[in-house]
């Protein structure tokens, strides 16, 4: 790829004066783009099929055909652009070249070709070399890749979408979502012009009902469940829906909540997380005092750290914890750990109620030789550092990327690894698709965006002799109800792996009950020490899920609430 | 393909689909579109008297209504008549008219009520060339404060006078267009028929508020904060102008009195609709305001694929065949008996019949724990609202209990004979059968 940073000719009105079949400097197209706001990109790597695309933002704006041989030589001509402007002078109609060349550029086939042609090409680019490095990317191109991944529904869009809700009796979606937000009601609140009001039907369920819009696998909950996914295979845009009412109402920097009078209670919450928020809240509008513990330097737990860059835009997480707080009543103490700054046994004899919601902080490792050296990571740290990262194009990463898992971690790794320029990125599972916890919606998502998924195959090996180059792995079949490994093995060369096979609780404070390998708790979030309630990943039962451990923090808040009341 | 050439009143035109006078024939250049994009004849903008034109209003001349997506579904106008001059509006006809032999040119008149002014204009429509004259007794505003308009539309003894005077002074078809903002459209209907009309047209705008600005608290459309009432037209009025229709071509004193429908008409099935309760033709306005003057080309290839497929081949065998099926209430078989029955397999589980059901009418469906919805026979008094809000078509349907059946509601078995409510047990003046 060659980048311009300049913007493109048709958006900026330059005109190329080149006749049809007259040979066309490429030097004297960069020329036509300079002193333009945007930046272009021309992709002459496709020489062998005689086309090249030049892109704004990943859209397609012209075809210029690079004449037979000529590629040395930098000769081209315009065939056409695109995007609303006339073809270029002595350019074929642009319904023809739409006509022609059109499947061509769309094509995936185009797509491989050209990457094969940059690896069998001479020159180096950031792209193209060895290793893990920064700067793979433009700027610019970074800004595009990471910017809004399903950009925000103006008001009639809303309308329109609202306008699909048959306002069902005892709606399905009510059922399939863990907060039980009253979703008909919020969506005829959307078509009846209200989205304030629409925003708080939701926010009384789950006051992360604005992250939640943003990070929910609606796919596999409420749009699942919508009666309309089942007649045509096109649900209402709940998750959509549901972003443009909060944001709507969170733009107006409105709160739409009032505490109640002091109670004099005072509770500390472990952990700044979906479930830490959302209990503080409940228990802040019920008039009690929170003191939220948080280890690290920031709130937002997985919000903040945890999801792709792509899905929380515009610092989402610190400005829907600043918006949370305007409840009054809670305090957050920052770079607080369990068990190091403070200890459970010290919160309960300071509180009169305790709520630890402090995530999963352990990482499950591959348990092979290697696994310590090289560029072998953790993909919660990769995607936690991509996250807080002030300049993308400084975030070092391979050319070759394996991610290993098939969770969602694993596809937020392995999408956000191509868009900072991996030329190559396989996200490898151990079982078959089917079983990824990873959504199907998000699958997809990471094949459009060209990272390949490599299923029933397990890690075996790391290679490389204290550099990283590659992963060897083993196919694997079920056996007897059992997953194993067979002796057909194959080797995916690698700069990085990101391991993403799972978190598990660390830490557990001495005397709570555990369930499998998390902490036991009852329906409302109840431990086995009385005065200490549980929820989000690090309690039993949920499936890790934002919008789960919102539900958890807030029926635990109830339950607090009435314990501390009763 | 099915014939569509229609005959109104010895008036040819190649289809059925005529242009309402409206804001659309206004004037040559529209006109000469509206030809030239296949539509069969048009009506022409209302003309007034000799003198100075009316002139409207500078804010907006339309409210409206919306659906989702902003498809509109009713308009609402407070235009007024032509504000150009009569004789340019003359000129401009009599040059079309000699352009388009082959398309209905219909002239619509307004003028005071005094046989003086009628005299006069008269003769000069006539040397257009234009193939009738519609007289304009329907517009709801404006003109009706002076005294036209609906003013006169609303008097049946007015209607008769001077559709009287007209047939007196011109001697081509005389078509009255009634309003509908009146009790009851036969009295119109049969004055204007006692005049001699030759045909009525219907129905006019309605007299309507479109809706209300709730932050200057004003009705729209609105004009400087203020509001007046305007004529409502387009899908949302089809309904009343179809039984309207229906109330003439039934009447046993307007019987074989032509009529020309109007209201609504959007697409081809409102005018088949509108032919087969009676009209001769249909008059569009709102669907060519909205979607503009092509819309007549699928008006054109609908109606004649549906008259193909039912074997009709010329308009006229479809006019009035739905009429003898229109009746009274009191003719209605009571011992016809239906129950809605839910297909499992196209059922998308909303519940909304369920919920229409059980709220507001009989409680005659049941909602399991797994969301299956069945009807209760015994409770179902075949009311077809859960047919109606139901979102799939055909998911619900109402079956007839054929004869020997038991209606589980009733505890009776359903009768072969046919009997209504005019020799019911329960009706007073009822007659005992002979």
């Amino acid at each position: 790829m060659l980048y311009f940073g300049a913007a493109a000719w048709p958006v900026c009105g330059v005109r190329m004066r080149v006749a049809q079949a007259r040979p066309w400097p490429l030097h004297g197209f960069k020329a036509g783009l300079a002193g333009c706001r945007k930046h272009c990109v021309v992709d002459f790597s496709a020489q062998e099929m005689s086309i090249c695309r030049v892109t704004v933002g990943g859209v397609v704006l012209a075809v210029i055909a690079a004449r037979a041989n000529s590629f040395a030589e930098n000769h081209y001509f315009p065939i056409a652009c695109f995007g609303g402007r006339p073809p270029v002078q002595g350019a074929v109609s642009r319904k023809r070249v739409f006509q022609k060349f059109y499947h061509l550029v769309r094509d995936a086939d185009l797509c491989s070709t050209i990457q094969s042609s940059q690896r069998e090409s001479a020159m180096t680019t950031p792209q193209r070399s060895d290793g893990v490095q920064p700067g793979r990317l433009e700027p610019s191109t970074l800004d595009q890749n990471f910017r809004d991944a399903y950009p925000p529904y103006d008001a009639h869009e809303a309308v329109v979408a609202a306008d699909r809700c048959y306002f069902c009796h005892d709606a399905p979606c009510i059922t399939a979502c863990p907060t039980e937000i009253d979703i008909p009601l919020f969506i005829r609140q959307i078509a009846t012009g209200t989205p304030d009001a629409a925003a708080r039907t939701i926010l009384d369920q789950n006051i992360l009902g604005g992250m939640c819009a943003r990070v929910c696998p609606t796919e596999t909950l409420c749009e699942q469940a919508c009666v309309r996914e089942a007649a045509e295979g096109k649900p209402v845009e709940i998750g959509q829906l549901q972003r443009y009412a909060t944001d709507t109402l969170m733009a107006k920097d409105i709160h739409p909540f009032k505490r109640a009078a002091p109670t004099g209670k005072t509770v500390a919450v472990v952990g700044a997380g979906p479930a830490g928020l959302a209990c503080a809240h409940r228990l802040a509008l019920h008039g009690h005092d929170v003191v939220i513990f948080e280890a690290r330097a920031k709130g937002g737990g997985l919000n903040e750290f945890g999801i792709a860059a792509y899905k929380s835009t515009d610092d989402f997480a610190q400005r829907e914890l600043n918006w949370l707080l305007q409840i009054g009543g809670i305090e957050i103490r920052y770079d607080q750990r369990l068990g190091q700054q403070t200890s459970l046994q010290a919160l309960r004899d300071a509180y009169d109620a305790v709520f630890l919601g402090m995530g999963l902080t352990g990482v499950n490792a591959l348990g092979l030789a290697g696994e310590e050296t090289g560029h072998a990571e953790d993909a919660v740290d990769f995607i936690a550092e991509l996250r807080q990262a002030q300049e993308l194009g400084a975030l070092p990463i391979g050319r070759r990327v394996v991610v290993i898992g098939g969770g969602m971690t694993a596809i937020d790794a392995g999408v956000q690894a191509k868009l900072l320029g991996a030329e190559e990125v396989s996200i490898v599972y151990r079982r078959g698709q089917d079983a990824m916890s990873a959504s199907r919606h998000e699958q997809e998502h990471a094949q459009r965006k060209g990272v390949r998924l490599i299923c029933n195959a397990a890690p075996v090996g790391i290679e490389g002799n204290g550099t990283l180059t590659g992963v060897t792995f083993a196919y694997t079949e079920m056996q007897g109800g059992k997953l194993v490994t067979t002796e057909d093995r194959f080797t995916l060369p690698a700069d990085q792996v990101f391991k993403a096979i799972g978190q598990t609780l660390a830490g557990v404070p001495d005397g709570l009950a555990l369930d499998g390998r998390k902490i036991a708790v009852s329906e409302t979030g109840a431990t086995s020490i009385k005065g200490v309630w549980a929820g989000g990943d690090c309690a039993a039962g949920g499936d890790d899920l934002t919008v789960t451990a919102v539900a958890e923090g807030r029926d635990a808040a109830e339950d607090m609430h009435r314990s501390l009341m009763g | 393909m099915a014939d569509l050439t229609t005959d109104f009143l010895g008036i040819k035109s190649p289809n059925p689909f005529w242009l309402a006078s409206a804001p659309p024939t206004d004037k040559e250049y529209n006109v000469r579109r509206a030809f030239d994009a296949g539509w069969g004849g048009v009506v022409w903008k209302t003309l007034g008297a000799e003198g100075p034109p009316v002139v409207n209003v500078n804010g907006p001349r339309y409210g409206a209504i919306w659906g989702a997506d902003r498809r509109l579904l009713g308009l609402n106008n407070i235009e007024l008549i032509t504000d150009r001059p009569l004789q340019t509006n003359l000129e401009e006809i009599a040059r079309v008219k000699a352009d388009y032999p082959d398309r209905a040119m219909i002239v619509s008149l307004m003028v005071p009520c005094d046989e003086e002014s009628w005299k006069a204009i008269l003769p000069r429509v006539a040397e257009t060339g234009a193939d009738g004259i519609e007289l304009n007794f329907g517009c709801p505003h404006g003109m009706s404060e002076r005294g036209m308009g609906a003013a006169v539309g609303q008097v049946p003894e007015y209607v008769e006078m001077v559709t009287r005077w007209c047939k007196m002074y011109y001697d081509k078809p005389v078509i009255v267009k009634l309003t509908p903002n009146i009790a009851d459209i036969r009295g119109p209907a049969r004055a204007a028929k006692n005049g001699g009309a030759d045909a009525v047209s219907l129905i006019n705008t309605i007299n309507s508020i479109t809706g209300v600005n709730l932050d200057s608290m004003s009705p729209e459309p609105m004009i400087d904060g203020r509001g007046t009432h305007g004529g409502y037209c387009g899908p949302a009025v089809k309904p009343i102008a179809l039984n309207m229709v229906a109330e003439i071509a039934r009447d046993a004193e307007t019987l074989g009195l032509p009529i020309s429908g109007i209201g609504g008409v959007t697409t081809w099935r409102d005018a088949a609709e509108f032919i087969s309760l009676g009209a001769g033709n249909v008059q569009v306005c709102t669907a060519a305001m909205t979607y503009g003057f092509k819309i007549v080309q699928e008006m054109i290839s609908g109606l004649s694929q549906w008259m193909d497929e039912k074997g009709y081949t010329s308009v006229e065998q479809v006019v009035g065949r739905a009429v003898p099926n229109v009746t009274d209430w009191q003719y209605l078989n009571l011992n016809h008996v239906t129950k809605a029955r839910i297909d499992q397999d196209l059922c998308i589980k909303c519940g909304r019949c369920y919920a229409a059901c059980e709220d507001t009418s009989h409680q005659a469906i049941s909602m399991s724990p797994d969301r299956v919805f069945e009807v209760m026979d015994d409770e179902c008094v075949a009311c077809n609202l859960c047919v109606n809000v139901c979102p799939v078509e055909d998911c619900i349907t109402m079956e007839v209990l054929q004869p020997g059946a038991m209606d589980e509601r009733t505890g009776s078995v359903v009768e072969d004979t046919y009997a209504n409510w005019t020799t019911h047990p329960n009706n007073p003046s009822a007659k005992a059968a002979e």
